[in-house]
């Protein structure tokens, strides 16, 4: 009888304990998503405020009571940002595309066809990886300057495939390794070809991952700062991470409304590609540690 | 070529020069396999292996760059008291924003997992909105926040009736801003990988502990550490790595301000190389960060290979 209490007893107490653990788990996600939101709201509500308003002291800052688009205006009528968004779209491309055939090609050969040094070598590409970009700007400073490539887009294109070809490669591995082997066996017993196979076999069983390594590429070219900021002092040779926070913040008197409207045009393509494929982004992100 | 041919046509239905075909298909395949890595070599050994190389070389001249100084840079360096605090204030930096990282990224995966799988997807997206956003960009937004006259964390602050504080202008307040940020910007990572790690565990295995009578701090200590303990290290060890070579956050927002108090190694050696143009000095700055991360980086090797055997 009383070992009868004693679960009926648990079994409330494993319910109270649920319905417990519930209700901090969405205090907690609330608490977290105000924090974790609030920065960039408050860059979007200061970017749609009035100077006047935002100058006033007296009222809440984090209320919106005149918005207003000219902010934007100005900014998407200021030609210069307009440049620093070209360079960033051309720096941005050249070096994903660039970066996906280099660690397709390479990833392939490392998973697939074992040579001399193969290991050796994929070993080495996840070190490359840990490799931070600060430890290298200073004698990269002196290589790009060497080639006459300090102050032009072309300097980061060549220096950025660093930031993303490692991981990206390193990932690709992991992507192709986990192709089964009877797969290349059928396509070589059908006499395809090493190439054939790549294009016909490994590329589009392995788009998820390829996918995943080229938001990567993206995302990380996009917000790449180091690089720009030690490589290029010209305007108009700026990405834009470098140009909104080196000439739009400038003088005593900060425009902050449009230094805000542009911080929020420079981060949008980013946030865009994860509202889409925000599984991919995800996919990318974790594919480090739990792949490969 | 043609000769190789017509071996392989008469020689097919015996074994022993198939055996030969096989082999040259092997030689053949290694030669492709080469060829295809080649642009990865050319990336790693010309963007990465020479840079690090040149820059030991780099930092044993001396400023003007016409004579080999030995190792001069690091004795000056040692013997500066700026220097002593930017090791110290890095290691600081690192250390606290990883720890914070960490916890709250484990905090938030745990509370994230409790909750209905069909929520899940909708918070998950939300919480992962810092890591999206380029640090530079969103370090301007907090940097506004911070603003002396006009800081909305202030007048957040005041609601609740605690005094203003000096988030940029005193030097204490300077480095916990500056960790805030990182911890802002980097919790959310953490907290993925964590999600990750703790869908992989089996569910049997709460089962059997559930029917065993495990707490729930028991199952916690005797299930979910154990088993998340190889990506809890991989992802603590990574962000070391990251934060501690950290740029951005601290260009932006203090610019290692006030007083050269704030500044981390790659911001030193920023302004040490790039903008005061001592070259050799910079680069031995920013070497010195090169034991730390080669000890990290064994780790991290160890716990990645030790990982793919288990799973493999």
């Amino acid at each position: 009888m009383s070992t009868a209490e004693g679960i009926y007893h648990k079994a409330g107490s494993l319910r109270s304990e649920r319905r417990w653990a519930l209700w901090v788990s969405y205090t907690s996600l609330i608490i977290a998503s105000i924090i974790f939101l609030a920065p960039p709201a408050y860059m979007l509500i200061t970017s749609l405020k009035t100077n006047a308003d935002m100058a006033n002291l007296a009222g809440n800052p984090w209320l919106l009571t005149n918005p207003t688009l000219e902010h934007y205006g100005a900014i998407l009528g200021n030609p210069i940002f307009l440049v620093f968004f070209w360079n960033s779209v051309k720096v941005t491309l050249l070096v994903v595309a660039l970066t996906m055939v280099i660690s397709i090609l390479a990833a392939f050969a490392l998973a697939r066809m074992r040579f001399w040094g193969s290991q050796f070598l994929a070993t080495g590409v996840f070190l490359t990886y840990l490799v931070p970009d600060t430890l290298l700007f200073i004698p990269l400073y002196q290589i790009v300057g060497g080639l006459g490539l300090l102050n032009s887009t072309w300097g980061l294109v060549l220096v950025y495939p660093t930031l993303t070809v490692p991981f990206c490669t390193w990932i690709m591995i992991g992507y192709f390794a986990s192709i089964p082997k009877e797969l290349d066996e059928a396509a070589l017993i059908d006499g395809a070809t090493w190439p054939q196979m790549l294009i016909k076999i490994f590329i589009p069983v392995a788009l998820p991952g390829i996918i995943a390594a080229t938001i990567f590429a993206f995302t990380v070219s996009w917000a790449a700062f180091v690089y720009p900021t030690a490589f290029v002092t010209t305007p108009d040779q700026m990405p834009l991470t470098i140009g909104v926070v080196s000439q739009l913040v400038r003088g005593d008197t900060f425009a902050w409304g449009q230094i805000m409207a542009g911080a929020l045009l420079a981060a949008l393509p980013p946030v865009v590609v994860y509202a889409f494929l925000m599984d991919y982004y995800i996919a990318g992100l974790t594919a480090g540690a739990t792949k490969g | 070529m043609a000769a190789d041919g017509t071996v392989d046509l008469r020689g097919a239905p015996t074994p022993a020069p198939r055996a030969s075909t096989l082999q040259r298909l092997a030689r053949r395949r290694s030669s492709i396999a080469f060829l295809m890595t080649l642009p990865l070599i050319a990336v790693v050994a010309g963007l990465v292996v020479y840079p690090a190389g040149y820059a030991i070389y780099l930092s044993m001249l001396n400023r003007r760059m016409d004579a080999f100084a030995g190792f001069l840079n690091y004795e000056i360096l040692i013997e500066n008291d700026t220097f002593w605090m930017v090791v110290w204030q890095s290691c600081f930096f690192a250390v606290v924003a990883v720890l914070l990282k960490a916890l709250i990224g484990f905090w938030l995966a745990h509370m994230l997992h409790h909750i209905p799988t069909k929520g899940q997807r909708k918070w998950r997206g939300m919480l992962l909105i810092p890591w999206v956003i380029p640090p530079a960009l969103s370090t301007l937004g907090w940097w506004w926040m911070f603003d002396p006259t006009y800081s909305s964390i202030n007048w957040v602050l005041a609601v609740f009736a605690v005094p203003a504080v000096p988030w940029l202008g005193e030097p204490w307040w300077a480095r916990i801003s500056v960790i805030m940020v990182n911890v802002w910007y980097g919790a959310p990572f953490f907290m993925i990988m964590y999600l990750a790690a703790l869908k992989s565990v089996p569910e049997q295995l709460y089962e059997a502990a559930a029917i065993d009578g495990a707490s729930s701090t028991q199952r916690l200590i005797h299930i979910t550490l154990p088993m998340m303990r190889n990506i809890i290290s991989i992802t603590v060890l990574f962000s070391l790595i990251v934060t501690f070579a950290n740029y951005d956050i601290v260009r932006v927002l203090t610019n290692g301000g006030p007083r050269d108090l704030t500044h981390v190694f790659a911001t030193y050696a920023f302004q040490v190389g790039i903008l005061s143009g001592n070259i050799p000095r910079g680069a031995a700055v920013s070497l010195f960060m090169l034991p730390a991360l080669a000890v990290f980086a064994f780790f991290i090797l160890r716990g990645v290979t030790q990982r793919n055997r288990e799973m493999a």
